[in-house]
């Protein structure tokens, strides 16, 4: 909310300056956004009096004026549309400042002298109105410093209260907190109520008493609304963020933001019959004053009259209903929205207007009355008009309850850490406008005035007392309580090793959103359907990742397309899969590698990373865990279909690897060889603790075998058939070369193993080895049609 | 005998010319191998006279040793020479990069989010998960902020349907532990958060550390404390740390967390808004079946990003999610 500091301080006026004031309501609870002046700086700007206007003889669009307000009349010229003879305009003598170090001089504008400048608006930095000169009243004193005369000693203050200080939104609650913060009284208007000069009444039904607990209505007759509102209203409106439009709906508006109570004004004759307050029915319209027209939906508080809506509750009223200078007769309307039931009708509508925000925080319920006098007074010093008596529809049953609350002082004490004495808890609540109802033995019983909706239970109260004796003079003491240990499993790896282990291998983590593109995700991912936003922020951030791969591609090609050829990443997060009606929110680890497979360098060479190198690292990382995981030949659409492994885990399928399909890779716009690794993170977390085992102390023997073998036939069946055979004495199983090439024929490959064997207890001797070596190369021969390579 | 003198001296001579450990091998068979020349001399001990025979041996086995001792120090000569060639020939240029792969680095906000859980840990607060895909009740309903609160547009929330969202923020990980388990509870929840916003200061995707301590005797004066500890912590300063009163529904009374940083342009204290806080909402406790009568807690939760943008002098908070290696390598 935005508001005059000078309003603020026609209420109360502590002795701090802006600085102090802004601080200190910001350490209250009420942020204060920022504050400007609220007019531009400038100097030499006095009250003018236009004495005659004559064309020019050399321009269409400028008029040559004879202008009062300096030392003597001088002549100016001017382009403004609504000069005209007898108006008061603000007149920037030669040797004025305007805003932006303007200097005026002596000029000639198409060859006629002119001695000083009329001013709009925007000239002076009052407002982005620059349509034509700013009118001053008519009896604006000539020759008077113009911001001297318009107060411009003043500063808007921009506060962003929090929902739950409606009480605040209006200068009423602002000069209250103020008060108490100060230690002084806010001074208010007196508001007497204005007696009926007629008996015409309207008539007014409330049929939804549950959203609308109060309504009032008031009739006022031969009212002039081209008569404008005074500038002191207009000024107090706009350094509020408001704009005049006319008298009427000006003080609606000014009564909104002195008092805290939104109004409306209706023109008496376009109301048919009386007023209904009702829900709105299905199929009915109605154009707003914005000029918007809206299908009301059922369940929409509407102001109607006998045939139609003519305002939305709370929200807006309607264009046809609502005052305009030919307006003879108009209804005042002041009424109490129950702010539960309003909730979320503006945003309905896509709307949200001063009213609205101030009814869904909760008005105050009992203000009505006095906001309807004080309205009606300023309205006919303005317009005239004559007042008929106030109708008031009101349901007790559905109006607020009065709220009476026992604190306890040793609650007090517990929640704030400190005892706070008590006539210090007496003087903040009562200062606050709380009354204490009675003093119980242990603390006190407290009624809530009607303008506090948001003080409902005991630590509300214990909050408010905080807040007035200040956040910052409670004390700092440190939380007791047992510090229980957590038992931590240490077979169970934590993330951070996983992220350790690559960060060490050269991947940066990178960190990618959880929503992605469909049209990424369809490439990668074709088999699952991501679980589509109802309101994404963009199409390309519109369905949940399915797979980490959607994201992680994505910024492979980011950084292809920032001249990094090599990428190496690696993310850990949740993915998002549809598993009938549930939705399976699964931590993955996955990985991305493209580009050298070391850094290019002298000792490096330039080979580029491929399947095995990222397998290896896969290999590596399952030592780290403690896991033995099994790769298999696969198939997934996004990959390659002769370079994919899933990896199996104790049988169970926990994960893809392999080198993205070339086809992908065209879709997604990515260059070169590119492998990807995707894991569930965690069956894989699941380690063990380490057993030892006691080693051999005998020497191992190895003995090496070269083979040709089907290239159809995969180590892996190979390794099988071995072991089958080896004995319980092999220890390991390497292969230490493969090769392919036309003299071994097509199809077949030579494949070059190492065998070690070892014994627990004993030196091995070389004929119980040679009869297992014998043995694995008769079951790999018979077995799977391997030849020995001569 | 009297050429004795004569051949040590053409030995050491020989010795002395000698240029490889060959040659120089060369040399001790000719002098003093089994056919050596001063070997020889000694089978002419047998023409000379038993008195004169012990003399004539000694003088023929000093000559051999001055041969022999002249033959090792100049194999030592020799030897060292051709450790030092070859030393010489496998110098290297030290300066040119090493071989192999280089390092990679964590993302700034899961270092920053590792710093943060290492405070807390070794305060006794565990780390608790939760669903990123929340429904609407544990998100909203349980944390005080029923469907009409006003507060729900403080949020502005992405939806699957009406009652299924990305949660906004990671407070209703509290929720789930304590609906599970029974207090005392010190935790933290740190994940990732969703709000449908995106400009310069915000993107709709983000991370939030939120912590939870439920006691049976805890107070704002705890918060204050513990808070204010992390802080200077965090940013390894003693910096000056204020607390203003806010709103949040699952807190009350409820603070903004403000951080001295630097000075405005007239001289004063610049503050910073970095964490939200305050003691738990009896309403939150409620649902949870938590007596608050019993039992009070205190609630507080920062953002990562906007931490680790401070901490590292990030200017753009949408850097940390574009993945450009020319940022995340800054961050080793």
């Amino acid at each position: 909310m935005k508001f005059s500091e000078q309003w603020l301080r026609e209420w109360v006026n502590p002795p701090i300056d802006t600085q102090a004031l802004v601080h200190q309501i910001t350490m209250a609870g009420l942020e204060v956004d920022g504050f400007e002046p609220v007019a531009g700086s400038f100097s030499g700007v006095v009250v003018g009096e236009i004495l005659a206007v004559a064309s020019h003889p050399d321009a269409d669009k400028l008029r040559v004026c004879q202008v009062a307000g300096g030392d003597e009349p001088v002549q100016v010229v001017c382009g403004a549309p609504n000069v005209r003879v007898g108006m008061k305009v603000p007149f920037a003598v030669v040797g004025a400042v305007l805003p932006g170090d303007f200097r005026i001089k002596k000029a000639r504008l198409r060859g006629q002298p002119s001695t000083g400048m009329l001013c709009s608006e925007s000239e002076l930095g009052l407002s982005e109105h620059h349509d034509g000169l700013m009118e001053l009243p008519h009896d604006a004193p000539v020759g008077r410093d113009v911001a001297d005369y318009l107060g411009l000693n003043d500063v808007t203050i921009d506060v962003d209260l929090t929902p739950n200080r409606s009480d605040c939104l209006s200068i009423r609650g602002l000069a209250r907190e103020v008060g108490v913060l100060n230690q002084m009284v806010s001074e208010s208007p007196e508001i007497t109520p204005v007696p009926a000069t007629h008996s015409e009444v309207m008539d007014i039904a409330v049929s939804a008493a549950e959203d609308c607990p109060r309504y009032l209505g008031r009739v006022l007759r031969d009212v002039d609304l081209t008569v404008p509102a005074p500038l002191w209203m207009q000024e107090k409106l706009r350094r509020s963020g408001i704009r005049s439009i006319d008298a009427a709906v000006d003080v609606t508006n000014y009564v909104m933001l002195e008092l805290g109570q939104p109004m409306h004004a209706f023109d008496r004759d376009e109301l048919q019959g009386g007023i209904v307050v009702r829900l709105a029915r299905l199929g009915e319209k109605l154009v707003l004053l914005d000029g918007q027209e809206v299908e009301l939906t059922e369940g929409t508080l509407v102001i109607a009259d006998h045939d139609k809506p003519v305002a939305i509750a709370g929200v807006m009223g309607g264009e046809h209903s609502g005052v305009s200078p030919k307006t003879r007769d108009l209804v005042l309307e002041a009424a109490y929205f129950e702010p539960v039931r309003l909730a979320g009708k503006a945003r309905h509508y896509s709307l949200h207007t001063d009213a609205s925000h101030r009814f869904e925080r909760g008005v105050d319920p009992e203000l009505a009355r006095a906001a309807m006098e004080r309205a009606t007074e300023l309205l006919m010093a303005i317009v005239g008009g004559e007042p008929g008596e106030i109708v008031e529809v009101a349901s007790d049953a559905h109006l607020p309850e009065a709220r009476v609350i026992d604190l306890r002082e040793q609650l007090v004490a517990d929640v704030l850490g400190v005892k706070i004495d008590r006539t210090t808890v007496e003087e903040i609540l009562t200062r606050l406008g709380l009354h204490i109802d009675k003093l119980l033995k242990n603390g006190w019983r407290v009624r809530v005035p009607s303008f506090r909706p948001d003080i409902a239970i005991e630590v509300d109260l214990i909050e408010e007392i905080a807040r007035i004796f200040g956040y910052n003079n409670l004390p700092v003491t440190q939380a007791e309580g047992s510090l229980e240990l957590k038992p931590q499993a240490e077979a169970r790896r934590p993330v951070s090793a996983v992220q350790s282990f690559f960060v060490s291998r050269g991947y940066q983590e990178a960190i990618t959103y959880s929503f992605v593109d469909p049209k990424i995700q369809s490439v990668v991912d074709p088999d699952h359907e991501g679980i589509a936003l109802a309101n994404p922020i963009s199409m390309d951030l519109s369905v949940m990742r399915t797979t980490l791969w959607s994201g992680l591609l994505k910024s492979v090609d980011y950084n292809q397309k920032r001249q990094q050829s090599r990428v190496r990443l690696f993310e850990t997060g949740l993915r998002f899969v549809k598993n009938g009606s549930e939705i399976d929110q699964q931590p993955m680890l996955a990985g991305v590698v493209t580009g050298a497979q070391v850094p290019e360098n002298w000792a490096n060479g330039r080979r580029n990373a491929d399947f095995f190198d990222l397998k290896g690292e896969l290999e590596a990382l399952f030592q780290l865990l403690g896991i033995t995981v099994e790769f298999v030949a696969g198939q997934h659409p996004a990959l390659h279909p002769g370079q994919t492994a899933r990896m199996n885990l104790n049988g169970q399928p926990v994960g893809w690897m392999g080198t993205l399909h070339p086809q992908a890779q065209k879709k997604l716009d990515l260059n070169g060889t590119i492998v990807v690794f995707e894991l569930f993170l965690n069956p894989i977390l699941s380690g063990y603790v380490p057993n030892f085992n006691e080693f051999s102390k005998f020497p191992e023997v190895r003995r090496d075998l070269a083979i040709i073998i089907g290239s159809d036939v995969t180590f892996a069946d190979v390794e099988r058939t071995a072991r089958k055979v080896a004995g319980e004495r092999l220890t390991a199983l390497r292969a230490f070369d493969v090769y392919e090439g036309a003299a071994l024929g097509e199809g077949n490959r030579s494949l070059a193993l190492s065998l070690f064997w070892q014994h627990p207890d004993r030196t091995l001797n070389d004929d119980e080895v040679q009869e297992l070596f014998d043995g694995v190369t008769s079951a790999l021969s018979e077995e799977l049609g391997a030849r020995l390579r001569s | 005998m009297e050429n004795l003198d004569q051949l040590v001296e053409e030995g050491l001579a020989a010795v002395h010319q000698a240029d490889s450990l060959q040659t120089l091998d060369q040399v001790r068979v000719d002098y003093l191998g089994k056919k050596g020349v001063l070997t020889q001399q000694l089978k002419s001990l047998g023409q000379l006279s038993a008195e004169d025979r012990p003399a004539a041996g000694q003088k023929i086995n000093d000559a051999k040793a001055r041969v022999q001792e002249a033959i090792t120090a100049r194999k030592n000569d020799l030897e060292t020479a051709a450790i030092d060639q070859k030393l010489a020939s496998e110098s290297i240029d030290v300066t040119l990069p090493g071989r192999g792969q280089d390092l990679g680095g964590l993302h700034p906000v899961t270092r920053t989010l590792q710093r943060i859980e290492q405070f807390f840990a070794q305060a006794g607060y565990t780390v608790e998960q939760g669903p990123e895909i929340e429904d609407d009740y544990h998100n909203f309903e349980a944390l005080n902020i029923p469907g009409h609160h006003p507060a729900r547009a403080m949020h502005d929330t992405f939806y699957f349907d009406p009652g299924t969202l990305l949660r906004t923020h990671t407070s209703p990980v509290q929720i789930r532990t304590m609906e599970a388990s029974e207090p005392p509870f010190r935790m933290i929840c740190p994940g990732r958060v969703y709000r449908c916003d995106s400009d310069m200061t915000h993107t709709p995707m983000f991370h939030q550390v939120e912590g939870l301590l439920v006691e049976k005797n805890v107070s704002f004066a705890d918060l204050k404390s513990t808070v204010e500890a992390f802080l200077r912590v965090f940013f390894e300063r003693d910096l000056k740390v204020r607390f203003r009163p806010s709103y949040f529904p699952f807190t009350e009374p409820s603070a903004e967390v403000d951080i001295e940083w630097g000075r405005e342009p007239d001289g004063s204290i610049k503050w910073l808004e970095v964490m939200g806080c305050g003691m738990v909402h009896p309403k939150v406790f409620q649902h949870c079946g938590i007596d608050s009568e019993i039992y009070r807690g205190f609630a507080f939760g920062m953002g990562v990003e906007r931490l680790a943008m401070l901490r590292y002098g990030v200017k753009d908070l949408r850097m940390f999610f574009d993945n450009d290696l020319r940022f995340l390598r800054q961050f080793r």
